[in-house]
């Protein structure tokens, strides 16, 4: 069941260093948010910060508010592990866990709740999260070869399966395809558009081409100026960000790269 | 000859640079050379000094349990016990030592706050700087003392146990002690060993696991034990082969009798090792080339430990490059 | 698709504030306050049976809680979340327990060590002195131990440091892996085995019984190669491979490269490495006793000629002598030996600290 999120005033800080500064924004359910920007403005960070990832890197912390559905995820009795297996997280380079074969990998999420599932529901588990990644018909001759094995795109994928298969309502994806060939590309943002229809999606990308062609609405990250922290611009319908800025920075920066 | 392959590099007098480069390489290779010669010298004198007593040696010398080789007519001696005793308290020590071991590594990498973690491993560390001899002397004197009522205890309500046997030793200068020291002094091994593997172990396997909502113990066990396995394999294979060769600390700590019994708690047992050194400044007859025999089987055994060890680290390595 | 996760219902917490990402919590002073609470209780328990000892305290304490924060998390937050403190209270525990022996090993030499540990101990021999007077040093021990560990040092840093020039910057093919290998292998010979193979050694070349100096250096130099070799490869490894690009390119042969640039750049790391090296052999007590002889009392700086006491092997000696007074020397030498290892370990990381980062 996809899941709106609220964010107000988020603040992120490395140590004493503000690294992204006041953000607010919805999410809306059941749709595509791509986040764009240069290197280095904090969309990645702040991303993270969503399902409490950034908790991961020492020194990290995050102030405001984050309400995902009304509920907030920093509140003073949530626990960070349940808001992961709640809002889901896709990364960059395709990491499934070398020593499990492609079924373990996906199954591995849902196992840590339900260590007693029977076989016949994990088996249909597998077969459904493997469905629902477009992955099904490449590996179910090969679900006991490690998952290694497979090439980087269908790691991605996966990767994206064994994400769906502990039943997020959200899903975070930071750079998924900026490491894969352009067919591999494709075939990830085609997955994208069918999630949707189940998933909250939230997705960082470089590739403003790409953001244009997946996303439903676009947020615009900024340094404020070398050394300052990151800033939320600009955030809107894709077709209008990418037409029609409100912000001559978002303009600059759509402009510059399509030139 | 190897010479500079720069393209670029404008010969000084010819000559003089040769020469300076088949002298300094020279040297360099010869000095791996000289490694060989010596492993070879070692391989070479110890069989050599062994064989007039392994000759007039009057026993079977792989299955005999007794040593009696200081006569210069028809001594007996065999090296059954002395090998069995080393790798049963080798076996001790790795017992106790790997997962202690596992744990204190997982402690400095996962757990230990982050601005500490150099510091305490740097503890860990302090326990190889050791000497042997000094752990010794704290084993037979201030540790034994206190595992006599622990091995009392152990006996009564134990004793069912095979290895648990009764009655306890009065001094506790026993296979176990001994076992147990060895395996303080090997923990800094299989720490290390552990600690660079768990490190090496790639960020994103660890996110990966976090991000589907698993806890600090779910990501170690799905993420970082796999990953680990053939580097605390390895370690503890070579805490092994340091346990095996280790002599003070067990030569001071065991009351020693030749013997193969499993009775950890009763004095008796023997290792290759702390026999040589205890026995040597006796031996007259056959007595030094004797203990020169059973030093070639310690180091046969350790050879094989430390080869194994090595195995599995280059397969662990392959396998996750 | 609902939460996957089904937790008990926490019975101590505020209905009204729970959510469904959250699962009763621990208050995260918790773990803190019940660890001092169980180390009280424990404490006067002990003491009320009259039976308080540290390591039956600590190890009551750690027991105590562990079952309190396991069986309370179990309760409050659920299974997953109490296997997760179970585990970090083991962890924990396993680096305490380790620390255990370190502190009662280094309290006990200081302590012990101390009764004898004096000036007149370390600047007088055990020359005329009978086994149980009251009198008495360790100076010709630390004469041996450092002429035969300089000796030892001056035979395996040049083999060593070569032979990884070679591994690192000559060797191909075939020779570089038998070597590596046969380092391997000589990094796992047993001290005694070392000891062992000078004994018989000297036994051919100046026949059975003799012992000096020399035969413990060369025993301690073949315990201390595979060491050197192995921390000076890793060093020379760490040089970056465009400032060998850069002399090559000034026209420098290759053997003044090495020399000039590339031992230069690595050399506080290869110190680092020595001084660990030397740290580990000083130590070496079983060659010695095959080697270099147990008996020796007077002042001896030559070599080549005679039986060389040495601090490890005057420890031992002692202890088998098995007096009072010559285990408060036994003390006393460990407590010297412990801290020439100690400052040889601390002064090899300074090193390492100060001087290692001078490329990039």
């Amino acid at each position: 069941m996809a899941k709106r999120i609220d964010v107000s005033g988020l603040h992120v800080y490395y140590g004493d260093f503000l690294a992204v500064e006041d953000v607010s924004m919805t999410i809306e359910p059941r749709s595509v948010t791509a986040f764009i920007g240069s290197s280095g403005c904090g969309k990645s960070t702040f991303l993270r910060t969503l399902n409490r990832m950034h908790e991961v890197t020492p020194g990290a912390r995050a102030e405001g508010k984050v309400l995902l559905d009304d509920l907030d995820i920093y509140g003073a009795e949530v626990d960070p592990v349940l808001v992961r297996s709640e809002i889901g997280m896709v990364f960059q380079k395709a990491n499934p866990f070398p020593t499990m074969s492609i079924y373990d990998n996906v199954i591995a999420g849902a196992r840590l709740n339900n260590k007693r599932m029977p076989k016949s529901e994990a088996d249909d588990l597998v077969e459904e999260s493997l469905r629902g990644a477009n992955l099904w018909e490449e590996v179910k001759d090969r679900l006991d070869k490690p998952g290694s094995g497979l090439s980087g795109g269908q790691q991605q994928r996966l990767c994206i399966a064994r994400a769906t298969a502990v039943k997020p309502s959200v899903l975070l994806m930071d750079e998924p395809c900026s490491a894969l060939d352009p067919i591999s590309t494709l075939a990830i943002e085609d997955l994208i558009h069918k999630l949707k229809e189940d998933y909250t999606i939230v997705i960082v990308t470089h590739n403003m081409q790409q953001a244009a062609r997946v996303s439903d609405r676009t947020a615009f990250f900024n340094l404020s100026a070398p050394g300052k922290p990151g800033k939320l611009i600009e955030m809107g319908e894709t077709n209008q960000i990418f037409t029609r800025p409100e912000k001559k920075e978002t303009e600059n920066y759509i402009t510059g790269r399509f030139g | 000859m190897t010479t500079t392959d720069s393209p670029k590099a404008a010969p000084p007098p010819a000559g003089k640079r040769r020469i300076g480069d088949v002298v300094f390489a020279g040297l360099a290779r010869g000095s791996g050379i000289l490694i060989l010669l010596i492993l070879a010298g070692v391989a070479a004198f110890l069989l050599v000094q062994a064989w007039p007593s392994l000759m007039a040696n009057t026993s079977n010398f792989l299955t005999d349990q007794s040593w009696d080789a200081n006569s210069r007519e028809n001594p007996s001696f065999g090296v059954a016990a002395l090998a069995f005793g080393t790798v049963l308290a080798a076996t001790i020590a790795l017992a106790l030592a790997t997962p202690v071991a596992i744990g204190i590594a997982l402690f400095i990498v996962y757990y230990a706050p982050r601005r500490l973690a150099a510091t305490l491993g740097y503890l860990v560390d302090l326990l190889a700087a050791i000497p042997s001899v000094v752990y010794g002397l704290w084993g037979m004197m201030i540790l034994a003392p206190k595992l006599v009522p622990v091995y009392e205890g152990m006996t009564r309500y134990l004793g069912w146990i095979p290895l648990f046997a009764g009655p306890a030793s009065t001094s506790a200068r026993t296979l176990l002690t001994a076992g147990i020291v060895l395996a303080v002094m090997i923990l800094p091994i299989i720490t290390a060993m552990s600690r660079d593997v768990f490190q090496q172990v790639p960020q994103g396997h660890r996110e990966a696991a976090l991000a589907m909502g698993a806890t600090r113990w779910e990501m170690i066990r799905l993420a970082v034990l796999p990953f680990g396995k053939s580097g605390i394999v390895g370690g503890a294979m070579l805490g092994m082969g340091r346990a095996l060769g280790e002599t003070m600390a067990v030569a001071m700590i065991l009351s020693p009798s030749l013997a193969i019994s499993f009775d950890l708690l009763q004095s008796g047992n023997q290792t290759i090792a702390a026999h040589i050194a205890l026995q040597y400044p006796e031996a007259t007859g056959y007595g030094v080339s004797a203990l020169i025999a059973a030093g070639l089987v310690l180091f046969a055994i350790t050879l094989a430990v430390n080869m194994g060890a090595r195995y599995v680290v280059a397969r662990g390595n392959k396998e996750s490059a | 698709m609902s939460m996957t996760t089904t937790q008990p219902p926490a019975p101590g917490s505020e209905a009204g504030s729970r959510t469904e990402l959250s699962t009763g919590a621990l208050p995260r002073r918790f773990p803190l306050l019940l660890l001092a609470g169980s180390a009280l209780v424990v404490a006067g328990v002990l003491a009320a049976f009259s039976s308080f000892g540290p390591v039956a305290w600590a190890l009551l304490t750690a027991v105590a809680y562990t079952v309190i924060i396991v069986t309370a998390s179990v309760r409050v937050e659920g299974g997953r979340k109490a296997k997760d403190r179970l585990v970090t209270a083991i962890v924990y525990g396993c680096f305490l327990l380790a620390m255990a022996p370190l502190v009662s090993l280094l309290y006990t030499v200081a302590d012990k060590g101390l009764d004898r540990f004096s000036p007149y101990f370390l600047t007088v021999s055990m020359n005329g002195v009978l086994p149980s007077m009251d009198a008495g040093g360790v100076y010709h021990a630390i004469v041996g131990t450092l002429a035969i560990t300089g000796m030892a040092t001056l035979m395996a840093v040049p083999i060593g440091v070569l032979t990884a020039v070679y591994l690192v910057e000559y060797a191909q093919g075939r020779l570089k892996k038998v070597i590596t290998f046969f380092v391997d292998v000589m990094t796992g010979i047993p001290s005694i085995v070392a000891g062992l193979f000078v004994v018989a050694l000297w036994m051919m070349l100046f026949g059975p019984g003799k012992t000096n100096g020399a035969a413990g250096a060369i025993s301690l130099a073949v315990l201390m190669i595979p060491v050197v070799v192995r921390s000076s490869e890793e060093m020379l490894r760490l040089v970056p491979q465009d400032l060998r690009e850069a002399s090559y390119a000034l026209g420098v042969p290759k053997w003044r490269t090495i020399v000039k640039v590339v031992l230069p750049t690595s050399a506080a790391g290869l110190t680092t490495g020595i001084m660990l090296a030397i740290a580990r052999v000083i130590g070496e007590t079983a060659p010695l006793v095959l080697t270099a002889g147990s008996s020796a009392v007077s002042i001896n700086w030559n070599l080549f000629d005679g039986q060389m006491m040495n601090l490890p092997v005057f420890i031992f000696s002692q202890f088998r002598m098995g007096g009072a007074v010559n285990y408060e020397r036994a003390w006393a030498a460990a407590l010297t030996l412990v801290l020439v290892v100690m400052l040889l370990f601390f002064l090899a990381r300074v090193i390492g600290r100060l001087f290692a980062p001078k490329t990039r």
